[in-house]
Formats: C-alpha cells, sequence, structure tokens
C-alpha cells in the first residue's frame, strides 16, 4: 500500500498551481495580482501542510520528509512568497503583469520542494528541473526586453549543459554503485576496495550539477548576466529559494549517501568555496550595477555557506543552515529594496542613482543599510550568525584556510556592501525615487525586522537548524 | 561618617560646580565648590579631633567593593588613624582657604570659572583618596587623580602655549615616577599576594630575607620595593631628576601652585614613604638613597632659588628644597619629623604663594621680582604675611618652620651614618640659603625704590577680602603651627599622637636622641637663617649693587644657577630630542610607509584583482559553457588526485 499522504504538500500545490492557471485563462481579464494572491494563499495552506508533515520514507524510497526536509520546505516557501509579493507592483508597473508569472514561480517551488524530499537521485534531477524549467521562462519574462530575453536564453543553454553534467554523474553512480537510492548508496560506496574511480568522477559531476544552481564557481558564469538580464523580481526569486534548494540537496547527497567519504569530495568543497568567496567579493568591486552587485554578492555567500559544508559535520550542517535563513531573508530585503529605486516610472539599477538616499527617503536607505551591514557581516545583524556558524564550524574541524579566507573575503566585500551606504549617505542626493508599493515596503520590513532581531531569536532558529542537521547524521 | 563625608564632600563639589557649571554662573558654582570644601574641612577636623582627643581607635570604614577577581579581593575603604586623619585636616583647610582666596583672584577673568572650581575641588578628593587609601591600589588611584588634576589645572590657560607644554611635561615627567610606583604596587602584591596596608605590614617580618635574583645580582626584595616605591615617590614629590615638572608648573593660576605646593600632589610621595614606613624600616639601602636623594635635592634647589627673578619661582625652587628635607628625615628614619614638616610646611608654603598671588594681582600681572619693589606701604596685609610665611620658611624662631627644620636637622645628625651626616650638611647649608633667598625675595618685591613702571605703581592696591582672609587665617598656622603640634609630632607626646600610624624599626631611637644633641648643633638652623637674612639684608637694601658684582664675578657660577644647573637643556639632549627623533621615525616610515603602505598597497592590489576577476565575463555563451567544463576537469583532477 503505497503511503500518498507523504507528499501532500506538494501534491496540493501542484493541483492548487494548475487550477489557478485554469482560473487564469478562463477569466480573461487582467488578473495577475488576484492569481498572485491565490497563489500566495496556496502558498500559505502548503506551508502549514508542510508543519504538520510526520517523517517517513514513501514512492519505494523515491520521497521521504523529515525534518530536514521541511526546514528546507518552509525556507523555499518564504523565500517564494516574499519574492511573489515583491512581484505584485513590479510586474503591473513594468507592463508584464501577467497570470502566469506567479503560476510559473509556483511550479518552480513544486520542484523545489520535491528536491528537497528527494530520496533518490532520480527524484533529485526532477524537481530539479522542475524548478529550472519555471525560471527559464520567468527569466525571460520581460520578452519585448532583450535583456531579459537574452538572459533566459542563456540561462536555459547553460543550465541545460549543467543538467546533462548532473545526469551523467547520476549515470555513473549508477553504473558503479548500481543503485540511485540515498538509502542503498552508502552500503555500494563502501566498497572492499574503497571508492571506486568511476564512482568518484560520478559525484564530482553531481557536485557540478548542483553548483550550477548554486551559481559557485567556477559554474558561476551565467549569474551576473542572468541577474541583470531578468525582472528583478525574478532576479529577487533566484537569489533566495533557487539557492536553497539545490544546496540542501547537496547537502543531502554529500552527507547522506556520500557521508563516510567525505575526504574524498571536502577537497572539492573547499576549492569551490574559496574560489566564489574570493571572485563574489573581488569581482564586485567594480560594479556599477547593483543587480550584478548583488550576483557576485550572491556568489561569495554561496561561498561562505559552502564552508560549513566542507567539513562533513553536524554543527557545519546547522551552520549552513542558518546561514540559508539568513541569507534568504537578507537577500528578498536587499531586492526589495532595488525593485523600490524607480524614477519617473522607470526602474533604475546604477549604484550611483541610490546617491544621497538618506536625505530623499531615509527609511529605505536605512533599510537598505540595514542588509548591507547584514551582508558584510556586521553584528549584531543576522548575517554575522550565518557567517559565524559556518566558520565556527570549519574551525572546530580544523578547516583553518577556509575560515581565514572566508574572514579576509568578508572583509574586501565590507568595501562594496559600505560603499553603498556611503553613497546613500555623504554623497549629493539625486532626484527622488517614485513613491513605493505598501507589497515592497512590506517585504523590505518585513526582513529587516528579520534581519535585525534575529539575534533575539536565535535560539529558535538555531534549534530547528539542528534539529534538521540531526536528521542527516541520524 | 565624619571621614568618609570630608573625603567625598569635595568630590561632590566637583561634580556639581565642574559639570553644569556653565549653566549654573560662576557664583552659584563658586559657592557650591566652597561649601562643599568647608564640610569636608569641618568634617575633616572633627575626625581628627575625634581620633586624637576623643580617642576613637584606629579603624577602617569601609566603602564600597571594587574588585574582586578570584582570590584577589578589593575594597574602596577608607584608613582612619593618625597620619591619614591629620593629612586630611590639613588638605581640607588649606584646600578651603585656597578655594576662597581663588574667588578673588580669579575675578578677573574672562570665562566662566566653574571649570576651575571643578577641578580644584577634584584635586583636593584626589589628594584625600590619595591619603586615605587603605590599600596601594586606592592609593595609586588618588595618585594618578592628583596627576591628572594637575595636569588639567596646570594647563588650564589652554590658549597659552607655555601652559600647554608645562602640563604636558608635569604628566610626562610624573609618567617615569608611576611606572616605577606601579612597579612596586606589583612587587608588593607579588610578594605578599595583597595590596592593603594592614596585611602587608603584618606580613612584612616574615619576608625579611626574601631575594630578587636580578642581573646576575642577588637584591633584598625589600630593598627593590622601597627604591621602586621611592623613584615613584621622587617624580611625584619632585625630587632631583625628576624635578624639572614642578617649576614649569607655575604656568597655572596661583592659587593651583599654591594646592600644589602645599596640600596636594608634591608631598604625596612623602606620605608615602610615611605610610610604607613599616616596609620603608626594613630597607636600609632604599632608606640610604631617599636620605642621599633628599638632602642633595635640598640643597640643590636652594642654590637655584637664590638666583631666579621670577617670584614664583623662587618659591617653586623652595619647595623642592623643603621636601628635599622631609625625604632627608624619611630616609633618617623620622617619619614623625618628615610629616610635621610636611604640616607647618603646607601652612607656610600655601600662605607664601597666595602672598605671591595678591603681590602678582597687585602689579598688574608681573612676575619678576626685577620689576617689582617699594610696594610695601601700598600692600600692607600681603607684606606682613609674606614676612610671616618667609621667616617661617627661613626656619626662624619660633615660627613654624623652625620646629620641624630644626628637628629634622637634629635627626640627620643624630642618625650616625655617614650619609646622614651628609643629610645634616647638605640641609644645614640649605637653611642659610633658604633665609637667603627668602629675605631677597623680600626685600626685592616690597623694598628700594619702585622699578615697575608709573603705570603700574598706580594700578598697586592691596587684594580683597576673599584673598587677603586666607593670607591672614594661614598667617596664624605658619607662627603657630610649629610651636603648637611640635610636642605631639615629635615630642614627648608623640607615641600618644601617632598611634602606631608611622612605624620606627626597633633599633631606630632617632626621635629619643633629638632632645641630646648639642646645643651648638640645636641652634645652628636659627643661625644659619639668621645670617641669611642679615646677608640679604645687606645685598638688597645696603649695598644693592654687590649682587650685581658678584653674578658678574662669578658669571659661570650665576649662569650655572640660573639656568637651574642645565638640567632642562640636559634632558632636553638625553630624552627629549631622541624621543622626537624616534617619534618622527615611527611616524613617517613606520605609520606612512608601513602601516599605512600595507592597506593602500592592499587596496590597489585588490581594485586591481577585480578588475582581472571580471575581465573573463563578456557575455559569450561559448566562453561561459568552456569556463564550465574546464572547472569540471579541474574538480575531477582534484577528486582523483586526492584519492
Amino acid at each position: 500500500m503505497m503511503n500518498w499522504a507523504a507528499a501532500s504538500p506538494e501534491i496540493f500545490l501542484a493541483v492548487a498551481g494548475m487550477a489557478i492557471l485554469l482560473f487564469g485563462v478562463l477569466l480573461k481579464k487582467e488578473n495577475a495580482a488576484l492569481c498572485t494572491m491565490l497563489v500566495l494563499g496556496a502558498f500559505a495552506a502548503t506551508f502549514v501542510m508542510v508543519m504538520q508533515t510526520v517523517p517517513q520514507t514513501a514512492y519505494s524510497s523515491l520521497f521521504v520528509t523529515d525534518a530536514f526536509a521541511s526546514y528546507a520546505k518552509l525556507l523555499i516557501l518564504a523565500g517564494g512568497a516574499l519574492t511573489m509579493v515583491l512581484s505584485l507592483d513590479y510586474n503591473e508597473r513594468q507592463g508584464i503583469g501577467r497570470f502566469e508569472f506567479p503560476v510559473l514561480m509556483l511550479f518552480s517551488t513544486v520542484g523545489m520542494m520535491t528536491m528537497a524530499s528527494a530520496a533518490n537521485l532520480m527524484t533529485l534531477y526532477m524537481g530539479l528541473e522542475l524548478m529550472s524549467l519555471s525560471i527559464y521562462v520567468l527569466a525571460a519574462f520581460a520578452r519585448e526586453e532583450l535583456r531579459s530575453a537574452e538572459a533566459g536564453l542563456k540561462y536555459f543553454v547553460l543550465s541545460a549543459l549543467a543538467s546533462g553534467l548532473l545526469l551523467y554523474g547520476i549515470s555513473l553512480t549508477y553504473g558503479f554503485a548500481g543503485t540511485m537510492d540515498f538509502a542503498k548508496l552508502p552500503d555500494a560506496v563502501t566498497g572492499v576496495d574503497g571508492v571506486s574511480t568511476g564512482l568518484m568522477v560520478g559525484i564530482a559531476f553531481v557536485i557540478a550539477g548542483l553548483a550550477f544552481k548554486l551559481s559557485a564557481v567556477p559554474f558561476h558564469m551565467w549569474t551576473p548576466d542572468v541577474y541583470e538580464g531578468a525582472p528583478t523580481p525574478v532576479t529577487a526569486f533566484m537569489s533566495t529559494a533557487p539557492k536553497v534548494a539545490p544546496f540542501v540537496v547537496l547537502l543531502r547527497v554529500l552527507i547522506g549517501p556520500f557521508g563516510h567519504v567525505s575526504v574524498q569530495w571536502q577537497p572539492i568543497i573547499e576549492v569551490v568555496s574559496i574560489a566564489s568567496m574570493l571572485l563574489g567579493s573581488f569581482a564586485a568591486i567594480g560594479q556599477t550595477n547593483i543587480k550584478r552587485l548583488m550576483a557576485y554578492s550572491s556568489i561569495g555567500h554561496m561561498g561562505y555557506a559552502l564552508v560549513g559544508l566542507a567539513p562533513g559535520t553536524e554543527s557545519g550542517v546547522r551552520g549552513v543552515l542558518i546561514y540559508l535563513l539568513t541569507y534568504v531573508a537578507m537577500s528578498a530585503g536587499a531586492f526589495a529594496c532595488v525593485i523600490a529605486m524607480r524614477r519617473q516610472g522607470k526602474s533604475v539599477e546604477r549604484i550611483s542613482d541610490l546617491a544621497g538616499l538618506a536625505k530623499t527617503d531615509l527609511p529605505l536607505a536605512s533599510l537598505l543599510t540595514l542588509f548591507m551591514f547584514s551582508m558584510a557581516g556586521v553584528p549584531p545583524f543576522a548575517g554575522f550568525f550565518g557567517k559565524l556558524y559556518v566558520f565556527l564550524a570549519a574551525v572546530q574541524s580544523g578547516l583553518w584556510l577556509l575560515a581565514i579566507v572566508g574572514i579576509l573575503t568578508s572583509v574586501v566585500a565590507c568595501y562594496y556592501y559600505i560603499r553603498i551606504i556611503k553613497v546613500m549617505f555623504f554623497d549629493a542626493p539625486a532626484p527622488a525615487f517614485d513613491t513605493r508599493s505598501a507589497s515592497v515596503s512590506f517585504v523590505a520590513i518585513a526582513s529587516g525586522m528579520f534581519t535585525l532581531l534575529f539575534v533575539l531569536a536565535l535560539g529558535p532558529f538555531t534549534g530547528a537548524a539542528e534539529a534538521a542537521a540531526r536528521v542527516l547524521f541520524g | 561618617m565624619l571621614f568618609a563625608t570630608a573625603v567625598f564632600a569635595p568630590l561632590l563639589g566637583a561634580l556639581l560646580a565642574g559639570l553644569p557649571g556653565r549653566v549654573l554662573g560662576d557664583r552659584a558654582a563658586q559657592l557650591i565648590a566652597i561649601c562643599f570644601m568647608l564640610l569636608a574641612s569641618v568634617c575633616g577636623v572633627a575626625a581628627w579631633v575625634q581620633h586624637i582627643y576623643l580617642g576613637v581607635p584606629n579603624g577602617v570604614v569601609p566603602v564600597a567593593d571594587w574588585i574582586t577577581a578570584g582570590d584577589f579581593r578589593l575594597q574602596w575603604a577608607l584608613q582612619y588613624d593618625t597620619l591619614s586623619t591629620t593629612m586630611v585636616a590639613m588638605v581640607t583647610c588649606v584646600a578651603t582657604l585656597i578655594h576662597i582666596y581663588s574667588v578673588g583672584y580669579m575675578a578677573h577673568e574672562r570665562f566662566t570659572t566653574s571649570r576651575f572650581f571643578g577641578y580644584l575641588s577634584l584635586f583636593s578628593f584626589s589628594m584625600l583618596m590619595l591619603v586615605t587609601a587603605n590599600n596601594l591600589v586606592q592609593l595609586f588611584f588618588g595618585w594618578e587623580g592628583v596627576g591628572l588634576c594637575s595636569y588639567l589645572l596646570i594647563g588650564y590657560w589652554y590658549d597659552r602655549p607655555s601652559a600647554c607644554a608645562a602640563a604636558i611635561k608635569a604628566m610626562i615627567v610624573n609618567r617615569v615616577g608611576d611606572l616605577s610606583f606601579a612597579l612596586g604596587i606589583a612587587a608588593v602584591f607579588l610578594r605578599f599576594g595583597v595590596v592593603d596596608f594592614s596585611t602587608i605590614f603584618a606580613a612584612v617580618p616574615a619576608h625579611v630575607d626574601d631575594m630578587y635574583h636580578l642581573l646576575g645580582t642577588d637584591f633584598r626584595a625589600y630593598e627593590v620595593i622601597g627604591v621602586l616605591l621611592f623613584i615613584g615617590a621622587m617624580g611625584k614629590s619632585a625630587q632631583i631628576f625628576l624635578h624639572t615638572w614642578l617649576p614649569d608648573a607655575m604656568e597655572g593660576p596661583t592659587p593651583v601652585s599654591a594646592l600644589i605646593h602645599a596640600a596636594t600632589m608634591v608631598t604625596a610621595g612623602v606620605f608615602l614613604m610615611a605610610r610604607m614606613s613599616p616596609l620603608m624600616e626594613y630597607a636600609p639601602g632604599a632608606l640610604g638613597m631617599v636620605t642621599f636623594i633628599g638632602a642633595t635635592t635640598c640643597l640643590f634647589a636652594a642654590t637655584i632659588g637664590c638666583v631666579q627673578n621670577d617670584i614664583k619661582r623662587v618659591i617653586a625652587y623652595s619647595t623642592c628644597s623643603q621636601l628635599g628635607y622631609m625625604f632627608l628625615a624619611a630616609g633618617v628614619g623620622a617619619y614623625q619629623a618628615s610629616v610635621f614638616h610636611l604640616i607647618t610646611h603646607a601652612f607656610f608654603k600655601a600662605l607664601l604663594f597666595l602672598c605671591a598671588g595678591s603681590v602678582i594681582h597687585a602689579m598688574s600681572d608681573e612676575q619678576d621680582m626685577r620689576k617689582m619693589g617699594g610696594i610695601w606701604r601700598r600692600v600692607p596685609v600681603t607684606y606682613a604675611a609674606m614676612w610671616m610665611g618667609s621667616l617661617a620658611l627661613g626656619g626662624v624662631f619660633p615660627f613654624a618652620g623652625y620646629f620641624s627644620k630644626d628637628a629634622i636637622l637634629n635627626a640627620a645628625f643624630e642618625s650616625g651614618s655617614g650619609i646622614g651626616l651628609y643629610g645634616f650638611a647638605c640641609g644645614s647649608a640649605a637653611a642659610f640659603l633658604t633665609a637667603f633667598y627668602s629675605g631677597r625675595l623680600l626685600f626685592m618685591t616690597f623694598h628700594g625704590a619702585p622699578r615697575a613702571d608709573h603705570h603700574t605703581m598706580e594700578h598697586v592696591h592691596e587684594s580683597p577680602l576673599t584673598m587677603t582672609g586666607p593670607l591672614m587665617a594661614l598667617s596664624v598656622g605658619a607662627v603657630l603651627a610649629g610651636w603648637w603640634f611640635y610636642p605631639q609630632f615629635i615630642g614627648s607626646l608623640q607615641q600618644a599622637y601617632w598611634q602606631g600610624a608611622l612605624f620606627n624599626g626597633a633599633n631606630n631611637h632617632v626621635l629619643q636622641r633629638l632632645e641630646d644633641v648639642p646645643a651648638v648643633i640645636a641652634l645652628l638652623p636659627s643661625v644659619l637663617g639668621l645670617a641669611g637674612f642679615a646677608i640679604a639684608v645687606w645685598f638688597y637694601i645696603i649695598n644693592t649693587a654687590l649682587p650685581v658684582r658678584l653674578a658678574e664675578r662669578f658669571r659661570p657660577v650665576y649662569l650655572f644657577l640660573l639656568n637651574k644647573w642645565y638640567f632642562d637643556e640636559l634632558y632636553d639632549r638625553i630624552f627629549v630630542k631622541p624621543a622626537w627623533f624616534l617619534a618622527r621615525l615611527l611616524w613617517h616610515t613606520g605609520d606612512e610607509t608601513l602601516i599605512d603602505g600595507v592597506p593602500n598597497g592592499l587596496a590597489e592590489l585588490t581594485v586591481d584583482g577585480s578588475r582581472q576577476a571580471v575581465r573573463i565575463q563578456t557575455g559569450s555563451i561559448a566562453i561561459y559553457a568552456f569556463t564550465m567544463l574546464i572547472g569540471l576537469v579541474g574538480l575531477v583532477s582534484i577528486f582523483l588526485f586526492n584519492r
């Protein structure tokens, strides 16, 4: 007897997505806002359902629900919802307010949730593709705009390559291990004469495929272009939930089936992490476009999060989970501020457009300052604790190099984060921005509050992350 | 309670007068500061009377916990014994008079004087904290407090470069001594594990034979501690080698000079020796050094005092010299005589400074004695008070200075050691010089033909009552303090008076033998004093051309003295110039080139790296895909190499 209930949140969300799609088609009128609201409602319902799932394995061990998956799904849903709220106003003002937009986001979210629950490499791939396919369309959503179309296409082509790598890695793994089940892989991996070369190459390919989605160096090349070209809410979306899902999958795969060969994959993660941190901090310095800057910032942040993965310990995984949590909040908030950058009905993206914002719009300037400080890792904001926990885990496992590079690159990164603050507070004011809508303010303030007050709720969040991390080592 | 009030009232006064002073205005701030000082002096004297005459026993007044770290506990507590009550009574009384005097003296200030009164009160509080400390760390707190306040007050006229320089000089020279003092405290702590006096003194006999092994030689621990503490005392009390700040401290307003020289600050060193007498008594070597330095300073400063022309400078060097006497006394084991001289000196030195201030006030801020003269009829009160102060300073019977100075010289003579006799010789010579320069000061300032210009002379006037009042009060002290306190401090009643606050070693009978000195020796200070005055009369009244001729005849000697033995120039060569050189080196090479250069270079590297990092970001999908594949190959290679 198959246990259908295990995937009930995903099933519900998918069904709701199709229903809303139908509804949107049948309604015929301009109805993007309504559909967005419906999708948000579906997200809320799914959120509740996820909170109530019980740990179990279902569908012939293709699918697993546990505290780790739930943590990831809640984070994905929250990130998706926040960026969805951001799209409400932006899409309308940009003239791309169509009802397919929220539905695509919804399907992408379904894909990510599936990834989080994947207990088999095939499930993983399914979820990943569902997520990516939706995002290709989203990235090119402003189809009249050349940049957007280019972004969508670029992402599609490169992502297809990455998917190919992932699939190849999966097939190599299957070929050498004889199974794709996470539960059975450990036995296959620990052969009598150690790990076979083919299997290791397979792992490397899987890591590469996932690292592409994380925009970790050297698979990051698409990030600045796509971030810049895609409509800003899509960029915001891409920098939140679709970073969480591949990351938790990476955690689950590397810690779960390949956990006891961590010595083998650790160098790869270290190299990728260090390269990402370096590139993220150095390349961002010369940027003039804030979306490109955020792209490099996002690369850097993934590098920091990978620091927590490298030790392959429980405290490391906990650190990564906390890092992702704080990163989603900061990122959503920062992009809310970017979306608020409109002048005379047009979206502006240059950093110099922020000049003297403190004089014309102090609340927005303060919020963006908060996010920049948090991203730079200044205590007592949320971003500091994310960094603290991953560096702590690295140091505890004796990976001093990672921690040192991490801290040094944070210092370098401080420059471009704080430069934005400097531009806002000390440069001669540029003309004021248009009045921003309540939805954007809501996301900015909500994320701001979270970032600011995270320190007060450190206990519960760390506890949840710890519980989630423990599952992988159970 | 009385005692604690006496100590903390000035602090309250300082806070209330100093912080909101601008809002309160001048009068209110002055009134607050003076009221709290008055309260303090009433309580201080009452606490002293209670202890001495009403038989309230020695004790400790706890105030609060300060430091608790592991086994180490430290309290804020006030030591209640004869030494501290005597000092508190003296400090509060003198400080109160100086506060009152300042109202008149500072009347012509352009800006509000609330800051001045705040500092004065804080200065008094620091000194009270110092003398009432029941442990070394609290004493150090007060010690640094007076250092800080002296800095603030010497540099009170911060728009004068010379005042700022003098303030910094005082601070830095004191730092040298303070370092040594801090080391001394650390050494005491290392040896005893505690810093409060009663525990230390109780344990002193147990550690007599402890040794330090330093630089290949063995030193007795107590000698090391004693020398370290004494070097600290040298800084604060302006003994030779660390005396250079004191004359420059004249840059502050005159009441400050009075406070520094009489009641607070410079006496701290002497007080420290007296307070630590139970330990110092076991360090004969250190005591020898104390005697030597004290005696040398005493003579050295007196010689300089003879040729200075600035009225305040003469008095400043006399302070230096008198402090030498006090150390001389402490060095030969006569701590009682040392404290006795400290108290009498406080009265007549405060008096002299306030008189000088009154003169300067009358002469429209003129300080050079060569431009004074012939004013004694115009300022009768000041003139009379100055006479009494000078006679006391000169050690003429029956003024206060006679008793204390006589006792010190007798003690030095009776100590029987060679160093004691050296002290006696220096002290006697200094006594003669002291009388001479006191007379010189009097006659140059008040007698002879007026040398000031007509305009200034027209304005010469007696000071207001706020200034002359304290003069009269201090005059009484300068006249009577010696005669009144002699029996109690060092005479027959001394043991009943001190009640163990000062310690004399088992073999230390200096005090008992004071009365046994030959009549010639006993009379010597008076004779020398009178002789000094006589010569001053001859030089500056009868034959005024003689000093000029002498100065020309012995020009090198004159210049040597006028330039204060060239100590400032010497220090400038040895310490100041190299320090400047080192500072410049560290600034230009160390800071600008290295410390700034490294980050600047790093920043340039970073910008460069940033440019390189984005060069590959051309927008071409082919390059992107290629990078990914290269990256993958790299990762797989790492994987394979790593197995």
